[in-house]
């Protein structure tokens, strides 16, 4: 196995990131099972969204992915290496923006810089050209105004913005998005799946986002993966090839509730059996 | 608006006259003796008759409990991050701590005398011992009560423990530490006093045992009311510190009253 050459040299041919048959445990062998001989594939450059009932393992699924979480059976392998700690390509986003409220929103945006290699290092002598780069995306999500502002000053949907930049801003190879939509209401949830979707037309990032939100995984993936109940497996994945970029009004269009009914159906049976 | 504001400001000082009239009265009234309760009037005027030696046994208080408060903020502060930094040594030694802090310190002012003689040193020390458990807690608390997201996001990024207790931990027990600060500091006085009062020939504390064992209790007052006129001070200094460096904190409202609590 060749050494995790930048990106798109690693595994050509190969999904970016392979679950195989992958079981996780916690506390120990006779812990909880939160998942069970789970195999699915992302490929380089995809959005992938994983749905399903509550507490199937998602969350677990993503840990296991970004190397947070070791394997109990099975294989993880991201980028043509099999994960065996936390990965560094990585950018993560949950649903509690978790900002640093002693730091601005520029300065929190720029934390990954402070710590990613080859940034770290490099750290102080490019502060001035980072900052200009942190404050470019934060333009592209309409933040531009707010950088100095703190980010308790901000909304809960700016502060999800400022998260998802905080995500980006090392440009991570893999973006992991747990429910990141989850916790704001309607209007500022749409205006989200729009800059998230601009910002992934832009940049191209393998994408896996969890959600119970079955439009916004339609809305957002190249690729919806259901996931059985707890211990969790992924029991149905389907294509979305609605054209891109997608509008908002799109969702009400018969193509789009068919997919988001057919993948309803899916979760329904993934409820029944226990 | 500006009514109310000024009214606030005010009401300290309205409780604190309203007390001490309430105490005069309650003396007048019911006639009590001075050498039992001195009526305030009385302790002032005791103040004012002793004040070169209160001024001057105040400032050896002063320079005690700050001796010991500083001792307490430096080992405080490094021992709450060592805490905090790892569950297993957080475990390990909390109920030592807490043993150790339910040990009244007066009695270990002889075992201090023992070592270190009569004076200034078992004072400096017995408010350095009373005042920095409240302020490892406090920093342990901070570091310990990461919120698991942030600590997923920067494990995710390779950030080491190092980098997540240097880049996230230690500001985020700040609020929580200069917090403790105001806490710190009055217990610091209590320190300072209890060891003047046992083993000392200085100090507010030697001041008031001389001045009771020769029954000049208004004396004795006066240098209660010293003590508290300079907890107040040094509690306002406290809380003027805390503000400045750790608005965000006190703005940020949601948050501010979670880490007010943190005494």
């Amino acid at each position: 196995m060749t050494a995790t050459a930048p990106g798109h040299l690693a595994g050509a041919g190969r999904p970016f990131v392979e679950i195989d048959r992958a079981s996780l445990a916690y506390g120990g062998g006779g812990g909880v099972l939160a998942l069970k001989d789970c195999s699915f594939s992302i490929e380089k450059g995809e959005f992938a969204a994983v749905v399903g009932p509550s507490g199937c393992g998602k969350s677990s699924l993503m840990k296991l992915i970004s190397g947070l979480e070791r394997v109990s059976d099975g294989t993880a392998i991201v980028a043509g290496q099999e994960v065996t700690g936390p990965l560094k390509i990585v950018g993560m986003a949950f649903q509690n923006p978790v900002m640093l409220p002693w730091r601005s929103t520029l300065r929190n945006v720029m934390l990954p810089l402070e710590i990613v290699e080859p940034h770290r290092s490099q750290f102080r002598a490019r502060k001035a050209e980072y900052r200009e780069k942190a404050r470019a995306l934060l333009a592209t999500v309409g933040l531009d105004g707010f950088a100095d502002r703190y980010p308790w000053q901000l909304s809960g949907g700016m502060q999800q913005r400022a998260n998802l930049c905080r995500a980006l801003i090392h440009e991570p190879e893999l973006l992991m998005l747990d429910e990141p939509f989850g916790a704001l209401d309607a209007f500022t949830r749409e205006e989200l799946w729009e800059a998230m979707q601009q910002l992934w037309m832009e940049r191209r990032f393998t994408a896996m986002l969890v959600t119970h939100d079955l439009v916004e995984s339609v809305f957002l993936a190249d690729r919806v993966h259901v996931i059985s109940n707890r211990p969790g497996r992924v029991i149905y994945s389907r294509s979305i090839d609605l054209p891109r970029p997608r509008r908002l009004e799109d969702r009400y269009k018969p193509e789009f509730v068919e997919i988001v009914h057919e993948l309803r159906d899916q979760i329904v049976m993934a409820r029944q059996q226990i | 608006m500006k009514y109310r504001l000024n009214n606030r400001a005010l009401a300290p000082w309205y409780a604190g006259i309203g007390f001490f009239l309430l105490w005069e009265i309650i003396c007048r009234a019911f006639k009590v003796e001075s050498f039992i309760l001195p009526a305030p009037s009385e302790a002032f005027q005791a103040m004012w008759d002793f004040w070169p030696a209160i001024w001057m046994n105040a400032q050896q208080t002063l320079i005690t409990t700050l001796g010991g408060f500083a001792l307490a903020v430096v080992f405080g502060l490094l021992l709450g991050i060592f805490i905090g930094a790892s569950p297993i040594i957080y475990a390990a030694l909390y109920p030592l701590l807490i043993g150790f802090n339910s040990v009244p310190k007066v009695a270990l002012v002889p075992v201090l005398v023992i070592w270190f003689g009569i004076g200034t040193v078992p004072a400096i020390i017995t408010a350095f011992l009373i005042s920095f458990f409240p302020i490892v807690v406090n920093v342990a608390t901070g570091i310990a009560t990461l919120e698991p997201e942030l600590e997923d996001v920067m494990r995710a990024l390779g950030a080491s423990r190092t980098d997540i207790l240097l880049k996230v931990g230690v500001p985020r027990s700040m609020p929580y530490f200069f917090a403790s600060l105001k806490i710190a500091i009055t217990l610091a006085f209590v320190g300072s006093v209890i060891s003047e009062t046992v083993a000392a020939n200085a100090g507010i504390g030697y001041l008031m045992l001389s001045a009771s064992s020769s029954f000049r209790v208004p004396l004795v007052f006066a240098g209660l009311l010293v003590i508290a006129a300079l907890g107040i001070i040094m509690y306002a200094v406290a809380a003027w510190v805390e503000r400045r460096m750790t608005g965000w904190a006190v703005r940020g409202k949601d948050r501010g009253a979670g880490f007010a609590t943190g005494g």
